[in-house]
């Protein structure tokens, strides 16, 4: 009985969400009589479009705070959960039974790959799924089987809480075994700079933080770019999104809205993601 | 006999000594009694086993904290003995050996490094140490226990040094002079006045810079590596019990990994008593 109602609550929950904001014309001028503080945290993938929708919005009406923390998606979802933040952010869909234990309401606001990355020195530009499980499952250990530098591979992987990992795990190694010699970073700006400076490093990252200083690999033919993740060909990908506690309410509220204004998804697909409503 | 009779402010400033030492000896205890309790569903049962073991794999119900534990004295313990001894160096150079003038500098900087926050040494030593160890060693990322142990020794040595330097100074000059009007040289008035006197101030310092390497977490965290496989190479990665805590605290609230990072928090409790009472048992003075 009670298992049912969980899900059915679930369910519920499912079935309202995510609520669609209306575009407004001029979404900065609803800020202007706002003020006070937003406090967002969790997936870091989020972290430059939020800054800079962030630094908009208070350049706007400087009455407005806005704090943007990592933490990873895990950390975002318990964060809000327990009202310790406005805005909880994570790179997966909340689990059904986070979302009725918190009440949560969902905004998917963006499509988002997940690269597997080398450094650029590193020769291998492509993997096929089974390489990619061998590489991390710890049965291929050498650069030199896949035409790299007779080197041993080094592994990255995130924390328990990284909603990158999870997709990762489930998309791209079909929820098979990361070995215990990986080394953990906590965020996808660390990811990026343990990749950009070791040239022996596998690791995996938002394909919106990809850029020079790292190398995306082709994954069974197919690149990880914008193009490939918005047509479905590049399937490690998943949504990011930003969850309240409830309805979001007053500068929550405004600050998704803004998220969801052509302005908005301008910025979103500035910084390397596919905006999307909804 | 004259018995002083106790004036109000005696008696109120020794009984709110009295009362901040009450309470702080019973806040540790109330931290360490309240961690037991939060770890109590991983202490009994089947988990307590698996608690003790060398696999960390949560995912399949297995919450082996051992490597940590190992990793946590596989970094402190060679950062706390790498840094001692240049401390102890560093302050009676500073105190007594140098030329005068630059007395003063050495002291200034010790103090200034203090200062400097413990991101900021992490930060550089990723772009600087890491890949310089990682090709002087030809394998491996270079997220390494040596890459933290020589951070975190840099990290807490400015707090032994100032430790120690006020230990110097307190020897008082008359006895100093008496040492050079029957010519002793700096180097043996050193040995044979400054260090059995500041033997207890010597102990403190290793203690408190012992502590600072077992409680930090920025360093290993970010330099260490965080592989939860048990150290068994300088040159390759190890899991700090800090740094796990970190790594973990973002977990699901309901999950038996989380409640394990209370686990981890009692054992670095017992590690640091153990290793105080340790160092205390080795360095107490001869019953003379």
């Amino acid at each position: 009985m009670k298992r049912g109602h969980l899900i059915l609550t679930a369910l519920i929950f499912w079935a309202i969400t995510p609520i669609l904001p209306g575009a407004q014309a001029d979404p900065w001028s609803t800020f202007k009589p706002l003020k006070g503080e937003l406090v967002i945290s969790g997936g870091t993938a989020h972290i430059p479009v939020m800054k800079a929708l962030a630094t908009k919005i208070m350049k706007v009406s400087p009455g407005i705070r806005i704090s943007i923390a990592g933490g990873g998606s895990g950390l975002g979802i318990k964060q809000v959960g327990e009202g310790i933040v406005t805005i909880g952010n994570s790179g997966r869909a909340p689990k059904p039974e986070e979302i009725s234990r918190y009440g949560l309401v969902l905004h998917r606001w963006a499509v988002d790959g997940v690269a597997v990355a080398v450094h650029p020195e590193n020769p291998v530009r492509a993997l096929s799924f089974a390489q990619l499980r061998a590489i991390y499952s710890g049965s291929l250990t050498n650069w030199k089987a896949l035409g790299g530098p007779d080197r041993t591979i080094n592994l990255y992987t995130r924390d328990a809480s990284s909603g990158t990992r999870s997709v990762f795990w489930k998309k791209a190694l079909g929820k098979g075994e990361i070995h215990a010699s990986a080394l953990f970073v906590k965020s996808n700006g660390a990811m990026k700079s343990a990749l950009a400076g070791d040239p022996y490093g596998i690791g995996y990252l938002s394909v919106g933080h990809l850029d020079p200083s790292v190398t995306g690999l082709a994954i069974e033919g197919v690149t990880p770019t914008l193009a490939n993740v918005k047509s479905g060909k590049y399937t490690i990908a998943r949504g990011l999104y930003s969850n309240t506690k409830g309805d979001a309410t007053g500068l929550a509220a405004a600050f998704l809205d803004a998220l969801y204004s052509p302005t908005g998804q301008e910025l979103i697909a500035a910084k390397g993601f596919i905006p999307v409503k909804g | 006999m004259i018995k002083a009779r106790r004036r109000p402010h005696e008696w109120i400033g020794e009984g709110a000594a009295a009362t901040a030492a009450l309470i702080t000896f019973a806040l540790t205890l109330a931290i360490f009694g309240f961690m037991g309790w939060l770890a109590m569903p991983l202490l009994q049962g089947e988990t307590l086993t698996t608690l003790f073991t060398s696999v960390w794999r949560p995912d399949r119900g297995q919450f082996g904290i051992l490597p940590m534990a190992w990793g946590t004295l596989a970094v402190a313990l060679p950062a706390t003995l790498l840094a001692f001894p240049l401390s102890l160096g560093f302050a009676c150079f500073a105190t007594h050996l140098a030329p005068r003038r630059l007395r003063k500098t050495l002291k200034g900087l010790a103090g200034l490094m203090t200062g400097i926050p413990t991101v900021v040494y992490g930060f550089s030593a990723v772009f600087l140490l890491v890949p310089l160890i990682r090709e002087m060693a030809g394998r491996g990322s270079g997220f390494s226990i040596i890459a933290a142990v020589l951070v975190l020794a840099l990290l807490i040595s400015p707090t032994m040094i100032l430790i120690l330097i006020s230990a110097f100074e307190a020897v008082p000059q008359p006895w100093q002079r008496c040492f050079d009007s029957m010519g002793a040289t700096p180097e043996e008035t050193v040995w044979h006045l400054l260090f059995p006197l500041a033997t207890r101030s010597m102990v403190g310092a290793l203690l408190l810079g012992l502590g600072r390497a077992i409680g930090d977490t920025l360093i290993a965290l970010m330099l260490a590596g965080n592989a939860v496989l048990a150290p068994t190479d300088p040159f390759g990665p190890a899991r700090t019990l800090t740094s796990h805590i970190g790594l973990v605290m973002a977990a699901d609230v309901e999950s038996l990994e989380f409640r394990s990072v209370f686990a981890c928090g009692l054992l670095l409790y017992l590690l640091i008593f153990v290793l105080t009472l340790l160092v205390r048992y080795l360095t107490r003075r001869p019953a003379a």
